[in-house]
């Protein structure tokens, strides 16, 4: 087993009253790329957040590396994990290299806001992320997929070991989900970065990820692989969801194919016999 | 504006941002010519060349006169007034991410003209305690009375960390509170009094003296390199606070440093000239538009601010026959840009 890089240990997580999470573990391995998936409201935004120490915890405590994230600095965390949140505020008359130059700043000191690494990493950044020939760019002027590709350089800039993404595909179209999610993997395999995010969208997390995460009710109600996680019964308690599971033709990886309450459809029964020979064979 | 360049010289290495430094320059040399021309003017003429040869010390005796005593004390108040106003503008605004974000919305303002009325209007009016407001002066009044207004906005807004949406809706309110006794000590004043505390409402670089013009001039030299020290998490706070965590700013620490030094140039610069309006609103919003950045440049803001108010002074006394309040003219240039902006907003907002 791979050390944890990130870990929970028995925390209680809410917003002023409102509790969400009470004595939850969960650690996260080295390496791995893991999703955090449930209904909404579940908490995974509350979850990573609180991995970011975004959110503190008001027992128990979130570890780095071993470490009590709440006792390193925040220029020291920054240095080991990035996070991108859900809706960052896209600043006026800024160009996409700016943008992504800000991801330096755990590295920079007041005296030396700037060097040439800085300059060699953003231009790397600005790569991975296909952003080249919009570098020069103002981000306002940007679609939401490429701003959302910017924020993903930004991000990659500060060169962490551990990334924390959430939502990273929201209000996006299925080719741009695809293309950031490719990305994903294609940092998580070119550096080893140990990647934390959010996924709405079931099939797309079980294609993309190691390790998929289901928050219920306050708890892990399921953790593992894609396959050992997506079945119709996890579905059908944390979703409410009735739905097949089927392999996707493409991945191998499981496809969640949503069914239509029983009283109002012919069509589902058909496509579970055909499925069952599929999955038979 | 690009960050792909920059300047190395080992201890110091900066982006290389060529607009922003002409932008600069030709700031300090706008502020430089106001200067030299708020000392040239006046009822007995000096030539620029002499304002220069007497300022290096080698004028006639008259000159010098004139010079050290009359003219540079009032050119160097609103030098400093206009420094301190336009870098507190430009704090303002960029940690609030709010254009019309002033210092005022802090407080200060507000508890600095209620600490300056209470003064003369309670003064004024023979009561020992009044007498011992006015004993201790008006500057250190109206300083005590703006350091309190913003420690209380301050302290109000505070839940678990100072949001800086909740800090304006609070700043408002203390300000109106501020304002609501203000006038209830004007129409409760005698004529004399009321004429006094409005000739300090407006903002006025009249009566200034060097003594005034010190504490100024320290503020600035103490505060400057603090503001320029939060210069690039300014920056990353543009991307809102959990980005700014995500990317290692300590952002309650950043806010507060931000915080206090606006309202102490806000301050240092009410106190000695009063309220000169519009000057911490419109100058980093020219800033801003001149160097083209995400948010206005401190020093170039600052700058601009001190060129505003020289101008504004040297108009104030030349333009209008008889001598008038520099902060009528601020106004009068700065309300117009204001209606402007909004305008001009609006439209690209259609667009």
């Amino acid at each position: 087993m791979t050390t944890s890089t990130l870990a929970a240990e028995r925390v209680t997580l809410g917003y002023d009253s409102h509790l969400v999470f009470t004595d939850l573990n969960v650690s996260i391995a080295e390496g791995s790329v893991t999703t955090l998936i449930g209904a909404n409201g579940c908490g995974k935004s509350t979850l990573l957040k609180a991995f970011g120490r975004l959110l503190p915890p008001s027992a128990g405590a979130v570890r780095l590396c071993g470490e009590p994230i709440r006792e390193l600095s925040a220029r020291a965390v920054a240095r080991q994990l990035a996070i991108l949140p859900q809706r960052p505020l896209t600043p006026a008359a800024t160009t996409v290299r700016d943008l992504v130059m800000r991801g330096r700043h755990p590295h920079q000191s007041l005296l030396r806001p700037w060097s040439r690494e800085d300059a060699a990493l953003v231009d790397q950044a600005i790569e991975a992320t296909g952003m080249t020939e919009l570098a020069d760019r103002d981000v306002n002027e940007l679609s939401g997929g490429q701003l959302q590709r910017a924020w993903i350089a930004l991000v990659l800039a500060q060169n962490t070991p551990v990334i924390l993404l959430d939502e990273p595909t929201t209000f996006l179209d299925l080719s741009h989900q695809l293309e950031v999610l490719r990305l994903v993997r294609a940092i998580n395999a070119r550096q080893g970065s140990t990647i934390v995010m959010v996924l709405h969208d079931l099939s797309l997390a079980a294609r993309y990820s190691d390790r998929l995460i289901v928050l219920h009710q306050g708890r892990v109600f399921a953790d593992g692989e894609p396959w050992e996680v997506i079945t119709p019964e996890v579905l059908a308690t944390a979703f409410g969801l009735e739905a097949l599971v089927i392999p996707d033709p493409a991945s191998g990886r499981p496809l969640v194919v949503p069914l239509e309450p029983a009283e109002s459809s012919e069509r589902p029964s058909a496509v579970r016999s055909q499925t069952q020979v599929q999955q038979a064979s | 504006m690009s960050g792909r360049q920059g300047v190395d010289l080992g201890f110091i290495a900066l982006p290389w941002r060529a607009r922003l430094l002409l932008v600069t320059l030709a700031c300090v040399a706008v502020v430089v010519t106001a200067f030299t021309f708020g000392i040239a003017a006046g009822s007995s003429r000096i030539g620029v060349g002499d304002v220069w040869t007497t300022l290096l010390g080698a004028g006639s005796r008259a000159f010098e006169f004139i010079v050290f005593e009359l003219r540079l004390p009032r050119a160097s108040a609103g030098l400093a007034v206009g420094l301190c106003l336009g870098m507190a503008g430009a704090l303002t605004q960029t940690f609030s991410r709010n254009p019309l974000a002033t210092p005022d919305i802090l407080g200060v303002t507000a508890g600095a003209s209620a600490g300056a009325v209470s003064a003369i209007v309670i003064g004024g009016g023979g009561y020992s305690v009044g007498a011992s407001l006015l004993g201790v002066g008006i500057p250190v009044v109206a300083t005590i009375g703006g350091l309190l207004a913003a420690a209380l906005v301050y302290g109000l807004s505070w839940r678990q960390g100072v949001d800086s949406f909740r800090l304006i809706l609070i700043g408002i309110g203390v300000t109106a509170i501020l304002g609501g006794l203000t006038s209830f000590l004007l129409v409760r004043a005698q004529l004399t009094q009321v004429s006094a505390a409005t000739q300090w409402l407006v903002g006025s670089l009249s009566g200034v003296s060097w003594a005034s013009v010190w504490p100024m001039l320290v503020v600035l030299a103490v505060v400057t390199p603090i503001a320029l020290s939060q210069s690039a998490p300014l920056e990353i706070n543009q991307l809102g606070d959990e980005f700014s965590t995500g990317l290692g700013v300590a952002v309650q620490r950043h806010r507060l440093a931000v915080i206090v030094a606006a309202v102490v140039l806000t301050s240092a610069a009410v106190s000695a000239a009063g309220p000169v309006e519009f000057v911490a609103f419109v100058a980093p919003q020219v800033a801003r538009r001149l160097a083209r950045s995400s948010r206005p440049p401190l020093l170039a803001s600052a700058l601009v601010g001190a060129a505003l108010v020289m101008v504004a002074d040297v108009a104030a006394r030349v333009a209008f026959g008889t001598e008038i309040p520099v902060g009528v003219v601020t106004a009068l240039i700065g309300a117009p840009y204001l209606i402007w902006l909004i305008t001009r907003k609006n439209r690209e907002e259609h667009l």
